[in-house]
């Protein structure tokens, strides 16, 4: 694979990058804004499948790492007047200690174990927010003024409540971190990490520190959900306890699974698709999330490797 | 009141409590133990169990007993039936792979809750309790039907552990809890076994419903605090070894009582929580898990 030329390599990934750039100048308006949504959330998807997809922790808590980055964002720029971009670094640094921190105990457990200890850790966390609801207002949540959701370059000045702003945040944000989750995936730690998830004893009996390992892919997961959470607190305006809730840990292993575990492409298409599934079928009916149900069940059993996983099986069979 | 008289009561709500925790759980501990499956949808079978008593009592009309006592046994009949429906359609076909099979009872609990608000509404429904006495303490009177509650799960508890110890079904469950392939070579018919178990599993929450359907009201949602509190108990527990289920059940049972009459419901639940996190530090293997080899 190293003597693939630069173009092979990163032909792809670039003309991804280039198909959301031009794609905002032929979106209309409500697509336009739903796209800087999912560019957004696809980020998330991106850090959860570091520790699902690469390193094989499936994890049922990582809404307690979008929330982290949520509310770090939100709390400090509503409360403490932190401006956009301070305010954005602390939500990824929320991300990146509370997985540091909630690794170093839920790693101690593996499989079954590990699925019910990041559950209950992110319910706790749930349960902390609606719990200190004076200054969160988890139950209905809070919108960030307009004032905060600026970007400054000396005398000049960008809204984050401009579309096309928001668009192109949003898009290097997704690009910097599909870049680095690629990086990461041809590095040698992250060979090290597809050698963890397929057999860990062996990867330990050749003298890898395998904990390390895993607590690595978690916090770095971690900390990509945080920077998803706290751009979509600044971008979006709205922090509230519901993205907390059990149901955002289940939608990024979901985006995950639909477009392909462990591939670098899927984090996106599932979280696009899932997307627009759930965006039509809530306009027919208010029981929208058997969609998801459905969904899931199927996957598991015609389409365990997801739609990136099954096309290139396609393609390299042809 | 004194001190004193509100801790026995909230002593009192909490064993309660920890009864029909004990039985939501134990179903729970039983389909890992056997199937080594994680059954996420396990709260909308309790939540199922309360929906159907609803049902029941309304179809019936009349005398509240009646009701309840059909609804004690269609309750777990129909969700029994789902959950072989289940086993045979989904769990079967990924072949009990455990990734799979907690992605699929995830799929499983949408499909189930959203059913439900489609078949039910979202509206919390009551019905009122099908007896109605009062157990006079020195302190305060304490509504009689959650003492019966507490009896009834006893003897579900009873029940259970006969079944597993004294029956030959029990004889072919922990054959296949211990070891699946030399059971199979025995001669116990192991998938019947499984569908079995995830019946008898989906059942016992189902009974948990019925039972707290006169206590709390059924409600779409009402499965996600049984589900996480089963998996706090059976983690504390430890996966698979039922003793282990039951004593837990209560330390969590009667400590969320006290802690919320005291102090407060949420707060009781972050504490509960955060325990599984002290026992997995500790023990990660649970107070009664056998040490992984």
């Amino acid at each position: 694979m190293t003597g693939r030329p630069i173009a092979g390599r990163w032909g792809l990934p670039l003309a991804v990058i280039a198909a959301l750039a031009a794609a905002q100048f032929v979106l209309p308006d409500y697509h336009h804004t739903n796209m800087a949504r999912i560019m957004v959330l696809a980020v998330f998807a991106i850090g959860y499948n570091i520790a699902f997809g690469y390193a094989g922790l499936l994890s049922l808590g990582h809404a307690m790492f979008f929330a982290a980055g949520l509310y770090g964002a939100g709390m400090t720029a509503h409360f403490l007047d932190f401006s956009a971009p301070a305010a954005f670094l602390v939500g990824g640094l929320c991300g990146l200690l509370l997985a540091l921190l909630a690794g170093a105990i839920a790693l101690r457990t593996s499989g079954v174990a590990f699925l019910i200890v990041t559950l209950m850790f992110a319910q706790a966390v749930f349960l902390t927010i609606l719990y200190f609801n004076e200054f969160t207002r988890g139950d209905e949540g809070f919108v960030l003024a307009e004032q905060i959701r600026q970007l400054s370059f000396g005398d000049s000045v960008l809204s984050l409540t401009d579309p096309d702003v928001r668009y192109n945040a949003a898009l290097l944000l997704f690009a910097l971190c599909y870049i680095l989750s690629i990086a990461l995936l041809r590095s040698p730690i992250g060979r090290v990490l597809v050698a963890v998830r397929e057999n860990e004893q062996r990867t330990q009996m050749l003298g890898y520190n395998t904990f390390g390992y895993r607590l690595f892919a978690l916090t770095l997961s971690g900390a990509l959900s945080g920077l998803s959470g706290a751009a979509y607190a600044l971008l979006f305006a709205y922090v509230g306890a519901t993205f907390a809730s059990t149901q955002y840990s289940i939608l990024p292993l979901l985006w995950v699974l639909l477009g392909g575990v462990g591939t670098t492409l899927g984090p996106l298409i599932g979280t696009l698709l899932m997307f627009y599934l759930v965006d039509f079928s809530s306009d027919v009916t208010s029981s929208y999330l058997i969609v998801v149900g459905v969904i899931l069940v199927v996957l598991v059993i015609a389409f365990p490797k997801g739609i990136i996983g099954t096309l290139r099986e396609k393609w390299r069979r042809a | 009141m004194s001190y004193g008289a509100y801790l026995f009561l909230a002593v009192l709500e909490g064993t309660v409590m920890a009864f029909v925790l004990a039985v939501t759980a134990l179903g729970l501990s039983l389909v890992f133990g056997v199937m080594r499956v994680v059954n996420v949808a396990h709260g909308e079978f309790f939540m199922l169990g309360a929906v159907v008593a609803w049902w029941v009592s309304n179809m019936i009309g009349g005398s509240p007993l009646a009701g309840f006592l059909i609804a004690l046994v269609v309750g777990p009949l129909v969700v029994g039936a789902i959950a072989i429906a289940s086993d045979w359609l989904i769990l079967r076909r990924v072949d009990y792979n455990p990734e799979a099979t907690i992605v699929a009872t995830i799929g499983l609990l949408y499909i189930i809750q959203q059913s439900v608000l489609i078949l039910y509404g979202p509206d919390a429904r009551s019905i009122e309790p099908p007896v109605y006495f009062r157990v006079q303490f020195p302190w305060f009177g304490y509504s009689g039907y959650k003492l019966i509650v507490a009896g009834i799960s006893a003897v579900l508890l009873l029940t259970t552990w006969y079944a597993l110890t004294r029956t030959r079904l029990g004889l072919y469950m922990r054959a296949t809890q211990y070891d699946q392939e030399t059971a199979q070579a025995f001669g116990v018919p192991v998938r019947r076994v499984y569908a079995l178990v995830f019946a008898i599993g989906g059942g016992l929450a189902a009974i948990a419903g019925v039972l707290v359907m006169p206590i709390q009201q059924a409600h779409y949602l009402m499965g996600h605090d049984p589900l996480l509190l089963s998996f706090i108990v059976v983690i504390i527990g430890g996966l698979g070894s039922l003793r282990g289920t039951l004593l837990a059940a209560f330390i969590i049972g009667i400590s969320d009582g006290v802690i919320s009459v005291f102090f407060s419901p949420t707060l009781a639940k972050i504490l509960a929580t955060l325990l599984v996190s002290l026992v997995l530090v500790v023990r990660p293997q649970g107070l009664f898990g056998e040490k992984p080899p």
